[in-house]
């Protein structure tokens, strides 16, 4: 199992690691930074750590000693816009061709050295060769008609918050976007296309409510072992796909509630996933203020509410779409929350530890 | 010779220290900034060569109009300050 954890918070990069039975914050990096996205390249060791400056824009930095030391690389960069361009999103908003939020940071395969993926707002994607030492922008899903219908989700304009990469073919990318469903290459994106039938979308109108191109998965997963299956935890609900995203159904029953935003799924159990759900849209906070997280063994048929260790009072933690992780091992979860607080799972989530609980707001929570 | 000064906030991230430079309009100073400084040009500027969301130019005391083109005029004696925007947090 894991004994590392990296925590991006909305004040800094915290390293967390196990010290005999107990958790604790064993460094930090750019402390008071507001660090939205963190990423351990398990193929070379290399961290990244992706600053969101409020004035200076956003920053890439990159560790080949585990976080001691960092220097800054090259961030996406989006090309100049054509001369007389005015890009407008389906509710007439500007969208201007400049890197907002860096909302997914993912490897290549191991055979990929180097290869990074990078999902952005306002829904670029973007390809690293180099381990970040320059960017593309993915022209061919840049310039696909159909994403310039995609809008915002969580944030005034649209973005790329999931990428997961096909543990067999490198060139097989899912995509999860908000909003704009589930996009599909297997052509290392020469071609694209949207894989979300039989979503559903509550906040449109009826006659748009399976469009699949307007959909809001907050974040989509895939099973190491079975990368057919996706899990996918949307905004009023959760699907499953069982056929690499060319179909997806609903799964129904999530206690407490089948709103949120983080899912994950265990490595060789496609059939077990995670859930930390909220409210609902409307009210974004943890049912009776009990932090529960939702737990199914069979492929979403039943579910199981596991409350151990978690604060079951006044508790207003919500989790975040890369708020929860699962080691490799499929054994240890975490997930960190808005207010600052952690919890760590030795036993697939029967019981938690507090890692924290007077941290930053946290964004991402990434075993290393 | 233009004089620039960076806010004290951005030497926080990078080093940006005062510098005389040869230029007549905004962009033109701050292109002879960066041509010594490549590093800086994405803390000041965004990806379509704009003045950032939240950040300032003031000549003599004086915000500019031109945060796209950064078309307004610098005279040889001008004092350019860039500086951050309340409004970035």
């Amino acid at each position: 199992m894991s004994d590392r954890l990296l925590l991006a918070t909305r004040k800094g990069l915290f390293t967390a690691a196990r010290d005999g039975t107990r958790w604790r914050i064993a460094g930090v990096s750019f402390l008071g930074d507001n660090v939205p996205m963190v990423l351990s390249d398990q193929r070379d060791g290399f961290l990244y750590a992706v600053l969101e400056h409020g004035h200076f824009g956003v920053k890439v930095h990159r560790s080949r000693d585990a976080g001691a030391t960092w220097e800054e690389i090259t961030a996406p960069v989006y090309p100049k816009m054509p001369e007389g361009v005015e890009e407008r999103d389906p509710w007439g908003k500007l969208v201007h061709w400049r890197l907002e939020h860096v909302w997914a940071l993912e490897p290549g395969l191991d055979d990929e050295s180097g290869v990074l993926w990078c999902g952005t707002i306002p829904g670029g994607l973007f390809r690293s060769t180099n381990r970040g030492g320059s960017w593309e922008l993915v022209r061919s899903l840049w310039d696909h008609p159909a994403r310039k219908q995609w809008f915002g989700g969580g944030a005034d304009l649209p973005g790329i918050h999931s990428v997961c990469v096909h543990p067999h073919n490198g060139k097989h990318l899912t995509l999860g976007v908000s909003c704009g469903g589930v996009w599909i290459t297997t052509d290392g994106g020469e071609t694209w296309n949207c894989r979300a039938d039989g979503m559903r979308a509550a906040y449109m109108p009826p006659e748009r409510q399976y469009d699949p191109n307007i959909q809001d998965p907050h974040r989509v997963v895939q099973c190491r072992a079975a990368p057919d299956h996706l899990w996918a935890q949307h905004h009023n609900g959760v699907f499953r796909s069982t056929d690499g995203a060319a179909s997806w159904h609903e799964i129904k029953g999530v206690p407490p509630s089948s709103f949120g935003f983080a899912v994950a799924v265990h490595p060789e159990d496609p059939d077990t996933a995670w859930f930390v759900p909220g409210t609902s849209d409307e009210r974004r906070i943890p049912v009776e203020g009990r932090v529960v997280v939702a737990r199914t063994r069979d492929g979403g048929r039943s579910f199981e509410a596991l409350r151990h260790g978690l604060p079951q009072e006044h508790a207003y933690d919500l989790t975040y779409r890369h708020g929860l992780d699962i080691d490799e091992t499929g054994q240890r979860l975490a997930f960190g929350s808005t207010t600052g607080s952690c919890w760590v799972s030795n036993d697939q989530g029967d019981t938690w530890q507090a890692l924290g609980e007077h941290l930053p707001p946290i964004y991402c929570v990434r075993f290393a | 010779m233009a004089r620039v000064i960076f806010t004290r906030n951005l030497q926080r991230h990078i080093a940006c220290l005062p510098c005389e430079v040869r230029g007549t309009t905004v962009r033109t100073v701050l292109d002879a900034v960066f041509a010594h400084n490549e590093a800086a040009r994405g803390y000041v500027l965004d990806d379509q060569d704009a003045l950032r969301k939240h950040m300032l130019v003031f000549i003599n005391g004086e915000q500019i109009h031109d945060r796209i083109a950064l078309s307004d005029p610098v005279t040889d004696d001008a004092e350019v300050y860039v500086m951050q925007a309340l409004s970035g947090g």
